[in-house]
């Protein structure tokens, strides 16, 4: 099967992609090619422009310059073989709303405007439910769920859509170790089926680990490549250019891990 | 039924009038909803004002004050204040609640000079419009078949607001799950395909009619109270979004009846005790929240004694029926 797909376009192709915020660029002249069936990590220093380039990708922010395609062809065409994931942070997680309902959202882009998901819907958002063993929390308000829970709702969400492509944002920020070792789970069952898994990441220690692919950003490409390839003290040194911005790196992440905490107390 | 009691001049104005004030609240309180989870109850306060602009320009326009004439005066000033707010914003740089405030001010101030200037043609008044008089309503009726010897149909204002009332419930029913994504989370929206831009006016539209077949029963102020009251109320207590409809819409009945009562005996201003009784309801559900939350946090040290001590407790036990 991915053999054969060797002819195929591939999931996603970035052709100089420029992006501007409030007038100051954000990104430059950002090209890179995906290969199908693997998991690509983005990774980059704060204010790199990762979540930027991901929604910029997505079409969620305008673009300057440049051409996005999705196996070959344009977003709007492959609107629903691409699942998209947002950040934890840029929920409202207060939203009245139980946790099957934001798993059939994964259908909802299936459906007309009067038709209601049906009993193959239901199965396929239980099913996905299930996959990330979150079938207990249906009846849930997410509000009542912890970080990790609530991260392991939205990758159900996007598993019901029944994607090709999964374009995740920080998906492993603030997790517990269970859902961590879920999404892991997650990412094989998708590879073996021929999906991609493009994420933001944040973690240098576990992006050889979780990943086969690297995309390196900052405000430009770095680099791009197979893990093995790219993962390099000199693309290091040149997306992070030093010390200081690793120490601004750890410190963010010292206080994304205190806000999960304060949000799992709650 | 209600002839009993302090009710005992209870007649059919009064029934007029609550079924008006009932599907007024109904609607507002379902508008409410969408417009207190999208964080847009500033931009519900903005079209309320400035669709006074759209009901007098339509007046003067087509010298006809019948209900479709109001609603497409209004929804062309609603949206307009929408889109204004929103141009304002993008292309002066203002704040976007600066640029709703400096829209919705300006066009509700060219419909107050209107009014004034016409005054004579126009059967409305600055007092009408701002506070609304819903006492009056039943007095301001339709008939079907002519004025002379067609069938009486009763208010005016009920038949406008029932009209909306139901063009509401339908687009909530049909849009229930494209409304529900688009609240919930705008750019999870868009990732789906689903045209953002069309549901913000749409309930932009929605907002409008509401507002302006509200206005002769509760006028520009109050309205605004019904859209968020009980709304708000809501959204203290609902789990999902269905939930928070009826339940708002639960909130608004009782503050419709309570308000209702309340004026009745003081002889007060209905309106205005409908939008008292609404944030007193809104209060009580948040004291008997926090109320609530106490008890629970003490519980909890209490199950955790019990949980600590349960093998000295046991041991007591097995002590006991030994002996």
């Amino acid at each position: 099967m991915t053999k054969n797909s060797r002819s195929l376009p591939p999931p996603l192709s970035v052709e100089h992609l420029s992006m501007r915020y409030h007038h100051k660029p954000v990104l430059t002249d950002v090209s890179f090619t995906i290969p199908e069936g693997k998991s690509i990590a983005i990774v980059g220093p704060n204010g790199a422009g990762k979540s930027t380039l991901l929604k910029g990708i997505m079409g969620l922010i305008p673009t300057m310059e440049g051409e996005v395609h999705f196996f070959g062809e344009s977003l709007t065409k492959k609107r629903l073989s691409t699942a998209y994931v947002p950040q934890r942070e840029e929920i409202d997680w207060d939203f009245p709303i139980k946790v099957l309902d934001v798993v059939l959202m994964g259908r909802h882009g299936h459906l007309k405007l009067w038709q209601r998901p049906s009993a193959i819907d239901y199965q396929i958002a239980e099913q996905a439910l299930k996959d990330l063993q979150m079938w207990d929390f249906k009846d849930r308000q997410i509000s009542q769920l912890s970080g990790g829970q609530q991260q392991r709702v939205f990758l159900a969400r996007a598993l019901a859509q029944q994607a090709n492509l999964y374009l995740m944002d920080e998906p492993f920020a603030g997790v517990d170790v269970a859902t961590e070792k879920a999404i892991i789970e997650l990412f094989k069952n998708l590879k073996t089926q021929g999906k991609t898994i493009i994420c933001v990441h944040h973690d240098l220690n576990t992006v050889g680990e979780y990943f086969d692919w690297i995309i390196f950003i900052n405000a430009r490409l770095v680099a791009a490549g197979p893990a093995e390839e790219v993962l390099t003290k000199d693309n290091l040194n040149k997306t992070y250019g030093g010390r200081l911005s690793l120490l601004n790196d750890l410190t963010e992440e010292m206080y994304r891990t205190k806000l999960n905490q304060a949000h799992d107390t709650d | 039924m209600l002839t009993q009691g302090f009710f005992a001049d209870f007649g059919m104005n009064d029934i007029w009038i609550l079924a008006t004030a009932s599907l007024v609240a109904a609607s507002t309180a379902m508008i409410g909803v969408f417009l207190i989870l999208r964080r847009q109850a500033l931009i519900g306060d903005a079209i309320s004002h400035s669709v006074l602009l759209g009901i007098v320009l339509a007046f003067l326009i087509t010298d006809s004050r019948s209900l479709p004439v109001m609603l497409g005066g209004a929804v062309i000033i609603g949206l307009l204040t929408a889109w204004l707010s929103d141009t304002l914003h993008r292309v002066g740089k203002l704040q976007s609640d600066a640029s709703i405030g400096i829209i919705f001010t300006l066009f509700f101030a060219l419909g107050v000079i209107l009014v004034s200037l016409y005054a004579g043609q126009i059967d409305l008044d600055q007092e009408c419009v701002l506070y609304g008089e819903i006492a009056f309503v039943p007095f301001d009726t339709i008939y079907l078949g002519g004025l002379e010897n067609g069938v009486e149909m009763g208010p005016r204002a009920f038949w406008g607001i029932g009209v909306v009332f139901l063009i509401v419930l339908v687009s909530i029913v049909v849009g229930f799950k494209r409304l529900e994504t688009i609240s919930f989370h705008p750019n999870l929206a868009v990732s789906l395909g689903i045209n953002v831009v069309f549901w913000h006016y749409f309930l932009m539209t929605l907002v409008s009619m509401t507002t302006v077949a509200s206005f002769d029963a509760v006028g520009a102020i109050l309205v605004v109270a019904l859209l968020v009251i009980p709304a708000s109320s809501a959204y203290l207590l609902a789990k999902s979004l269905k939930a928070m409809l009826f339940i708002a819409v639960a909130y608004s009945q009782a503050s419709v009846i309570i308000g209702y009562s309340v004026a009745y005996q003081l002889d007060s201003s209905i309106s205005a005790s409908i939008a008292v009784s609404a944030g007193i309801l809104l209060f009580a559900t948040i004291i008997l929240l926090q109320i609530n939350k106490k008890r629970q946090t003490y519980q909890i040290p209490c199950l955790i004694f019990i949980v600590k001590h349960q093998s000295y407790i046991l041991d007591q036990r097995v002590y006991h029926s030994s002996e």
